[in-house]
């Protein structure tokens, strides 16, 4: 058994918030720098020119990169050999998350209610935390920061097994084309095939936490990735929307067994600013 | 592409009407900060038959919430917002004078019906580049609803803002015309 202080936690979090919004991560610029060279479109070369620029400012300067310093998102993977001690998980998360945000003058995008009163909370919590219990006696952070201009223009759709392969590139394609410019593209895309209606979606959110530049294990999903991607840079969406090769720089699918019935399919979209951290304790 | 034009605020509808889907601008000048909740509480105040907190004639609206400035800057990082959420205040607040908006992404039909009629330019700036965009912002200052934190209605001094032409006031769409050449699905 091993001991960790939630506060420890709080640290951790707290500090990841600002790195996650301040210092795009390399996979993500590296794409992008790739992506530049490519694109065929003037506008969109400049575009994405404007984009890399954005970020070296970011970095040099700890600077959000984006206004949109998103909602926090959690991924925790405890395992079940820690015994966490110091108060509550959820509450040291809340803090680390109230801590980083009022610290690293990230901008507070939490509303209270959702419906009537829409009331900010001043601190950007709650998080949205998925724990989950693992063997050993590690406990991993992972982190996202997530935007809403592309979190609006995501998608579930409930396929039925005779849609196939096919619905599934449908669904991604209406996806990304009624997003245009309005996801912020260079766009990365997480796809979450399988499970139910709720585990397709947390796969899709899983995925844009994957680098841009790792492909699914499983031969035949690393395929479809690949085509996929082609699919979408060919709408001619581009950077921006204003046209071009790149619509997005990568697309992640992850799957999970599902019913003799069912084909559940997510798209979760990102913007270029594709946010993420990780820590081990 | 074009070559860049320099705009001064206020831009008069004479100016606004000369720039062209797909032009690149600078905007120098005083433009004005309002998203979601300014946006709701302005409209209810027309609704209601009061007056704005501002005069909007000839003055050029940006959908911006930024993040909170740090110590010694004038405004922390600075992108624009989806402007799709604005849609069902938009033809309002054009009614009101705007000559100029400055957002991100697709318009409604009657958005663009509104733009053509008032002679309106419709200008994008690069989402998710709020770090470089704050370059060009010297002053931030709100004017009302401070309530709504990063969505106060605010007044913002800018020297060689940097935007795009997306929509022009003949109603010319450069998100239909640049990504028309590179559709290949």
């Amino acid at each position: 058994m091993r001991t960790i202080e939630v506060d420890q936690i709080t640290q951790a979090i707290a500090k990841m918030c600002t790195d996650a919004c301040y210092y795009l991560s390399e996979d993500v610029y590296e794409a992008l720098v790739a992506a530049g060279r490519k694109e065929e479109s003037p506008l969109g070369k400049e575009i994405i020119g404007k984009i890399v620029e954005n970020a070296n400012i970011s970095k040099n300067e700890d600077r959000p990169i984006c206004q949109d310093t998103g909602m926090t998102v959690v991924f925790m993977e405890i395992g079940q050999d820690v015994h966490l001690v110091g108060g509550s998980l959820e509450e040291a998360v809340n803090a680390g998350v109230a801590k980083g945000y009022t610290e690293g003058y990230l901008r507070k995008s939490v509303v209270a209610e959702p419906l009537f009163n829409r009331k900010n909370t001043t601190n950007n919590t709650p998080a949205i935390l998925h724990t989950s219990i693992v063997p050993g006696d590690k406990l991993k952070i992972k982190l996202a920061p997530k935007g809403f201009g592309s979190e609006n223009k995501s998608a579930l759709k409930m396929l039925v097994p005779a849609d196939g392969v096919e619905g599934l590139k449908k669904v991604v394609l209406d996806t990304v084309k009624l997003a245009g410019p309005n996801a912020c593209p260079p766009m990365v895309i997480g796809v979450g095939v399988g499970g139910t209606m709720e585990k397709a979606t947390i796969l899709a959110k899983k995925a844009l936490l994957r680098s841009v530049n790792k492909r699914n294990e499983h031969p035949d999903y690393a395929n479809l990735e690949a085509e996929l991607l082609e699919m979408v840079n060919k709408t001619g969406v581009g950077p921006q929307g204003l046209g071009g090769i790149t619509t997005a720089l990568a697309v992640n699918v992850e799957y999970y067994p599902t019913h003799i019935a069912g084909l559940p399919v997510a798209v979760n979209i990102n913007c270029h600013a594709t946010r993420h951290a990780e820590v081990e304790l | 592409m074009a070559e860049v034009k320099r705009i001064t605020t206020p831009l008069t509808k004479e100016m606004s009407r000369s720039l062209k889907a797909g032009d690149s601008v600078l905007i120098t000048g005083t433009i004005y900060s309002a998203r979601d909740a300014a946006h709701k509480v302005m409209t209810e105040t027309l609704a209601r038959g009061e007056k704005l907190p501002m005069d909007f004639t000839n003055q050029i609206v940006y959908y911006l919430g930024p993040t909170p400035a740090k110590p010694g800057d004038p405004i922390g990082s600075a992108g624009p917002t989806t402007a799709g959420r604005m849609d069902k205040y938009t033809p309002t607040m054009i009614e009101q004078g705007l000559s100029g908006i400055i957002g991100k992404g697709y318009r409604s039909e009657a958005v663009i019906d509104s733009i053509k009629k008032n002679g309106v330019a419709y200008m994008v700036a690069i989402g998710g580049a709020g770090a470089l965009i704050a370059k060009s912002i010297k002053a931030y200052e709100v004017l009302a609803y401070p309530e709504l934190g990063p969505e106060a209605l605010a007044k913002l001094t800018v020297v060689d803002f940097p935007a795009i032409v997306a929509i022009d006031c003949e109603g010319n769409n450069y998100y239909e015309e640049g990504q028309k050449p590179y559709c290949k699905i």
